[in-house]
């Protein structure tokens, strides 16, 4: 009679929100959500449209943030071990996000929300806001990001969205350990100085660093399997969100180019230049 | 124009790092009313609050947070305490360093004031108008703050060096005040606890600030012979560096990286032994004044942004370099 009930407001909630509400916040329940983006792939060298308006990204291949990999590896290896019952990715962009959703779901994710922002590139604070509203539906334990999107480099979508839910965050993690029945994580964070260990109550939001894991490839099965998994699409609008565009880009040039180097026979040369001619020594 | 600069402090003195934001600050705000920030308790604070008095011409005044929780680096204290201080002295900008620290803390206060931050800023052409790169370094993005909020940004150490200490420590110190944390509610800080940072103590200077940087590859092949090169680094002053496939094979702490992820550096002096020249590695580098590349691979792009390149086995180079090289003191 009580699972009925909890049906029927799931349905109701659902019919209201157009979003699933699976599991509990606590325990086996736990449901990490991972933000996932699309970006120019890392091994592309990047060309600057002639007018000076931005990257040039059409007919250029793209893929899944190398940080976001890392990202959904981490949540994947959280729900293998246990401690995890479902892994949520998540992508703010333009319709194409939905092959970077398809790879996060050919890795292993259970579903994917794609929150369909149109073609003009979406804020950070856009973002963060966007997965604001999706955390309030959803009720994941854990949000994991990538430290930083490699187009941009902002480094800032985890901490803003972390500032807004007023949770606590581990930013640029090295190591994640969860202690499911503490509801706490002890994360490891690469900082200038060296290694810091923080303890965080859950929910908390994490951001990846390069050395928390190594993501798998997807395997055949799993990308065929990925086809018919479901992702959920919705808009900023519907999830009450304004955009807000309070950073424009006034134009993106080419970084100044360095003068041509000279190549010396022996270190006795390279020293003798660099006492004489640059001086530096 | 009122300028808020988030500064970190060390052994009683405020870090070079933070200096560099001051001078930031400077560049926005030419009416000479930066205000410092500073956090953390006891006789350490006061002597770094007295230091950032003088520290720089356009220091008006620093604020002073003393409690216990804002000791350590944690983000949900001090976004809050940003958020706190900007609404009692609003603001026009908020500066710190794009640091491990600032990284941390500063968009985390943007999200609390409703405002877009602008990372990583190298050049400031206007109060409002931010030169910052993208992709790498690959590209320079001019971006406008149009937001009716605080302008908010982490600048680059790198591109603001201060002039020289001596002749712009001002001889009239600012005046100190304490920031009033009666109001300043810590049961709304969400919980996270700071346990430990375990660093490698070292004698050489700072990576992000030292004068010459000398940097290992993957061709160094092992943490053994790391130790050569920081042979070198003794003679030469140099603070070592290396490359993402350095540190991923474990030869070095990830603290020493130099990259698009890790440290960006720009000294007067940039060596690189076994390094091919990612562009994930070169965004890190590339603005160094002199740029020397030694590998054995002569097609390595490292030598496309080097000055002067030798094509050799660094394991002959390194040893020669250091028998011939002159001592620096």
């Amino acid at each position: 009679m009580q699972k009925r009930g909890r049906e029927e407001e799931r349905e109701r909630s659902e019919a209201k929100t157009g979003h699933r509400l699976v599991g509990a916040r606590s325990g086996s329940e736990m449901k990490v959500m991972v933000a996932v983006k699309r970006v120019v792939d890392y091994a592309v060298k990047i060309r600057v449209k002639p007018d000076k308006s931005g990257v040039e990204t059409s007919n250029v291949k793209m893929s899944m943030n190398p940080f976001c990999e890392i990202a959904l590896e981490e949540a994947l290896r959280i729900r293998e071990a246990g401690t995890a019952a479902e892994v949520v990715a998540v992508s703010v962009g333009p319709a194409q996000c939905v092959d970077t959703l398809r790879t996060a779901l050919a890795m292993g994710a259970d579903r994917a929300i794609h929150v369909d922002a149109g073609a003009a590139p979406v804020l950070p604070l856009s973002v963060a806001k966007i997965l604001k509203a999706l955390v309030q539906v959803e009720q994941p334990g854990l949000l994991i990001l990538g430290k930083q999107a490699i187009d941009d480099d902002c480094n800032q979508t985890g901490q803003m969205i972390a500032g807004l839910l007023r949770w606590p965050q581990g930013t640029f993690a090295s190591k994640v350990v969860l202690d499911k029945e503490k509801q706490v994580a002890t994360v490891e964070r690469e900082v200038d100085g060296g290694i810091e260990t923080l303890s965080l109550d859950l929910p908390a939001v994490i951001t990846t660093d390069l050395r928390l894991n190594q993501p798998r490839y997807a395997t055949l099965p799993n990308i065929m399997k990925a086809k018919s998994k479901v992702i959920k699409k919705v808009t900023p609008a519907e999830l009450n969100v304004e955009l807000k565009p309070d950073l424009e880009v006034v134009q993106v040039a080419e970084p100044p180019k360095r003068k041509a180097g000279v190549i010396v026979s022996s270190v006795d040369e390279l020293i003798h230049k660099l006492k004489n001619e640059a001086r530096i020594l | 124009v009122s300028t808020l600069v988030l500064a970190e402090h060390e052994g009683g003195l405020v870090k070079q790092s933070s200096l560099s934001a001051i001078a930031a600050a400077a560049v926005v705000n030419k009416e000479k009313s930066v205000t410092v920030l500073l956090g953390g308790s006891g006789l350490a604070l006061r002597k770094a609050a007295s230091h950032a008095a003088s520290c720089h011409p356009s220091v008006s005044q620093v604020l002073v947070a003393d409690a216990d929780i804002l000791v350590h680096p944690l983000a949900e204290t001090w976004a809050e305490l940003v958020n706190f201080v900007q609404h009692q002295g609003n603001y026009s900008h908020i500066i710190t360093t794009s640091n491990s620290f600032g990284k941390n803390v500063l968009p985390r206060a943007a999200a609390l004031l409703d405002v877009s931050p602008v990372t990583d800023v190298v050049e400031i052409a206007e109060p409002h108008l931010f030169i910052r790169p993208i992709y790498a370094g690959n590209a320079l993005c001019t971006v406008r703050y149009a937001g009716k909020g605080p302008c908010m940004m982490t600048i680059r150490s790198t591109s603001f060096t201060l002039p020289s200490c001596s002749t712009e420590t001002k001889s009239v110190e600012a005046p100190i005040s304490q920031v009033d944390l009666s109001t300043f509610d810590e049961g709304s800080v969400p919980k996270s606890r700071w346990l430990k940072l375990v660093s490698q103590e070292s004698e050489r200077p700072d990576l992000g600030n030292a004068r010459v940087v000398v940097t290992g590859g993957r061709g160094l092949k092992s943490a053994e012979n790391f130790k050569l090169l920081e042979k070198l680094a003794e003679k030469l002053g140099a603070a070592v560096g290396a490359t993402r496939a350095a540190v991923d094979a474990g030869f070095v702490p990830n603290d020493l990286q130099v990259g698009q992820t890790g440290k960006i550096v720009a000294p007067e002096l940039y060596m690189a032994f076994g390094v091919s020249g990612a562009i994930q590695h070169l965004a890190g580098m590339r603005d160094s004044k002199v740029i020397v590349a030694i590998n054995k691979d002569a097609d390595a792009p490292i030598f496309q942004v080097a000055d002067y390149g030798l094509v050799a086995d660094l394991f002959e180079v390194i040893p020669e370099l250091i028998e011939k090289l002159p001592d620096k003191k």
